[in-house]
């Protein structure tokens, strides 16, 4: 049995996704911009993917812009919207914990000769709202902090950043990387005050290549590329009809019965959460576990109140004196996929920010994996997954290096 | 330019005696082998020691290329061949000039240099002989040149001119790959690791016309698919090369566990490379193979100290082990390894089982009877663990 927990890194398509998928890319395969028929009818799926992704942002549909998926939708965001501002200020905020779509984008216009504060997080992967209000000065034009934290599956407190940053100036434009955050939040950007919410098709059960941008009406950004003027010159280029014919339909299943499946997803969670810590010793869940908060100490209402300040979907586990990547394989080998917490190798010591920036012992740094479920995960599926950590974690624990 | 042909030359096969004609068959069989897979119509003709390649619809770039992969070549010539008349007759002195005329306008946009005809007459019915029609067309360059000037001993360009059945005109020579075509040799067995040394090892000794089998010792779930795939996509680089190579895939993790717990873990590494070279000798043997080939080089780690290849090299039957990168240092194996468009593969960061439990500080001067005293150890079960990786030994046939 094939059990697929890697969902943050991407999902399975719908079967109703890909099917509009073949029907738009075979029948019909008009360009969205041609005057006759053929685009009319193209034109209309772009609208009705438009009108499904607003229903469940409570948006309108010209406040989507369709792009390639999230990288580009932060780019587009964090660039496009520091350089419509700049004459107002050079200072932008974000956290050490962001995606490098996000924290790659701010070095690029730290060379352009803005100014970057990066915000410190807790042992629990969140910023500090005080720290936040501290941050913001006159010149600051634009702050970006993600819903999800990808690796981890830390929430952001967004309301309450959002009250901060336009309660000190209504004018900076906040930005959320909502790329693990849509489709297991309820995210109304007007209620949260965001102004530019990136999110990506494929950890929707979408298409890969499609994601958007939500831009709130009268907010002023500049496009990053230029072309044939598609979509208002924000975003040229020939529209992924295909791509977004099946982004709209993953959007619109992705919140049917929602609040029912993310109940699901959090029992699942603590099912295995509890399960790890029941089984296995020397283990610690990343975001619960603190220095100072021990799950064992917890009782099982506490337990579940704090998973439930936690994304639905995201579980990272430290397993001390095991290699991530020789866990990862031995899981791989019983056809349970996962992926491991930090990319690290003996040759390229790649340490992630996130597992840095939550001050985890160093010693863990290389021994931390990310299972991360889907609507469709089961309970047989989180049991077989303990059964499986509960098989290799101590024969591996063995064969340490010495 | 639009050449016709190519004219290959070789230079250890033209001195081989009564079997020179078994070389050159092969060096034609590995010709045939790649420019199978180029676009393009070819023939291959063996005259009086010299082959010739005719050429239609090809692209030059892409035949050259293919071409330096044939070990044997030593130098490939881009030749524009001019035909007989429908009377059977070539051109005329004067024809003939202008002909190489057309030829060097062709190649040289820069005239300013110097130059040398040389002409060899083999259809001795043509008029003139070798050393007058290189005079005469000489002189017509001159002409048509003025900027060229005649340089017989160092000259810039050397223009080579056969009068044969038809005429070859060229002056180009690229260099091939040398060494002996494949299949002059017989086989060896190569330990493919996913480094940077092995496959330039194996490069080498397929230079010297071996055929490659190669064996990589695969450890799940400490090495993942990913090391696995780019050790084959390295026996593909080799094959590109010598054509098809049988790499066998040993999972040796069990047998690396058990040195694991029963030896002393800073002669780990030393022991399990023992049991590699026992592993590989038998495999050798059974495929027919004369030889095994390893990418070592004295002293690079602690394993390959003089003490530790003695110590590997004891375990190994009669087969002799090919070290053809002994006394390289690293720089000159990555030179090899980026001309045969390895490296790039090779450096990708996977960890291979040589890795994965490597100590802190292994013994870099392993004293044999220590090794051996400590490999009784493993005696209740390790043949059983061997037998069980040679008895599940994964096959595969890589071509390019």
């Amino acid at each position: 049995m094939e059990i697929y927990l890697d969902n943050s890194a991407t999902t399975k398509v719908f079967g109703d996704v890909s099917e509009i998928c073949v029907k738009v890319m075979t029948e019909d395969y008009g360009n969205a911009s041609s005057m006759h028929h053929k685009g009319v009818v193209a034109e209309k799926y772009l609208k009705d993917a438009a009108d499904k992704i607003a229903k469940t942002l409570k948006a309108k549909p010209k406040e989507i812009l369709f792009t390639s998926g999230g990288t580009e939708s932060d780019n587009i965001a964090i660039i496009g919207g520091a350089k419509a501002h700049h004459r107002e200020g050079k200072h932008l905020i974000t956290t050490c914990i962001e995606h490098p779509a996000v924290l790659n984008s701010m070095k690029y216009l730290e060379e352009q000769g803005f100014e970057v504060t990066y915000l410190p997080v807790t042992e629990e992967g969140i910023i500090d709202t005080d720290e936040l209000s501290s941050a913001i000065r006159e010149d600051t034009i634009l702050v970006s902090i993600m819903a999800v934290n990808n690796e981890i599956g830390s929430l952001m407190p967004i309301a309450e950043a959002g009250r901060i940053i336009h309660s000190a100036n209504p004018r900076i434009l906040f930005h959320v990387d909502a790329v693990q955050g849509y489709g297991k939040l309820n995210l109304n950007p007007k209620q949260l005050g965001i102004d530019l919410m990136s999110v990506s098709g494929h950890k929707i059960h979408g298409p890969k290549g499609i994601g958007f941008l939500y831009i709130k009406d009268g907010i002023r950004i500049v496009p990053i590329t230029y072309g044939g003027g598609q979509q208002g010159g924000m975003r040229s280029g020939t529209l992924n009809i295909p791509g977004i014919a099946g982004l709209g339909r993953a959007a619109e299943e992705s919140y049917a019965g929602f609040a029912d499946k993310i109940d699901k997803l959090y029992i699942l969670k603590e099912r295995l959460i509890k399960g790890l810590t029941e089984e296995l010793s020397d283990i610690r869940i990343n975001g619960i576990d603190t220095s100072d908060r021990h799950i064992s100490a917890l009782s099982d209402e506490e337990l579940s109140e704090v998973i439930r300040k936690t994304a639905p979907h995201i579980i990272s586990v430290s397993v001390k004196g095991v290699r991530a990547e020789v866990l990862l394989h031995a899981l791989e080998d019983k056809e349970i996929y996962v992926s491991a917490g930090s990319a690290c190798s003996s040759n390229h010591p790649q340490v992630s920010g996130t597992l840095k920036a939550i001050c985890l012992p160093k010693e863990l740094y290389d021994s931390t994996v990310r299972i991360s479920m889907s609507e469709f995960t089961t309970d047989k599926e989180i049991d077989e997954t303990v059964k499986a950590f509960k098989e290799i974690v101590p024969m591996l624990r063995e064969f340490s290096r010495r | 330019m639009q050449y016709h042909a190519f004219i290959i030359k070789y230079a250890e096969i033209g001195i081989k005696g009564k079997n020179r004609y078994l070389f050159e068959e092969a060096l034609v069989k590995q010709m045939e082998r790649v420019l199978e897979k180029c676009e393009g119509e070819f023939s291959i003709f063996r005259v009086s020691g010299r082959i010739y390649l005719n050429a239609k619809g090809f692209d030059f770039d892409e035949t050259v290329a293919a071409l330096q992969r044939v070990f044997g070549i030593t130098g490939i010539c881009p030749a524009v061949c001019i035909e007989r008349d429908e009377n059977g007759k070539l051109p005329d002195i004067n024809g003939l000039s202008a002909e190489v005329i057309k030829f060097l306008d062709g190649v040289y946009t820069d005239k300013n240099k110097t130059f040398k005809i040389k002409c060899r007459r083999v259809d001795k019915t043509y008029p003139l002989d070798s050393m007058e029609a290189a005079a005469e067309i000489g002189a017509q360059v001159l002409d048509a040149f003025p900027e060229m000037k005649v340089d017989v001993r160092d000259p810039q360009i050397l223009v080579s001119v056969e009068i044969r059945e038809k005429v070859n005109i060229y002056s180009e020579i690229i260099p091939g790959p040398g060494g002996m075509p494949i299949g002059t040799s017989g086989k060896a067995c190569l330990l493919l690791s996913g480094g940077i040394d092995s496959p330039v090892a194996g490069y080498m000794i397929a230079k010297r016309g071996a055929e490659i089998e190669a064996v990589y010792f695969n450890a799940p779930p400490y090495t993942s698919e990913r090391a696995k795939q780019k050790v084959i996509d390295l026996a593909k680089v080799i094959a590109k090369y010598t054509g098809k190579v049988r790499l066998h895939i040993i999972n040796f993790t069990d047998i690396q566990m058990y040195i694991y717990k029963q030896c002393p873990h800073d002669e780990l590494t030393i022991i399990m490379r023992r049991y590699m070279m026992r592993i590989a000798d038998m495999i050798a043997a059974q495929n027919k193979c004369m030889g095994l080939i390893t990418g070592e080089s004295i002293g690079q780690v602690a394993s390959q100290t003089m003490e530790s290849l003695m110590a590997t090299n004891e375990v190994v039957t009669d087969m002799p082990v090919y070290r053809p990168l002994i006394a390289f240092d690293k720089q000159d194996i990555v030179d090899i390894s980026l001309k045969i468009d390895a490296y790039e593969t090779s450096i990708l960061p996977y960890e291979d089982c040589c890795t994965i439990f490597v100590a802190k500080h292994p013994v870099t001067k392993p004293r044999l009877e220590v090794i051996r005293s400590h490999e009784h150890r493993l005696d209740e079960k390790i043949d059983e663990l061997v037998k069980t990786a040679l008895d599940t030994d994964e096959i595969l046939e890589l071509e390019v």
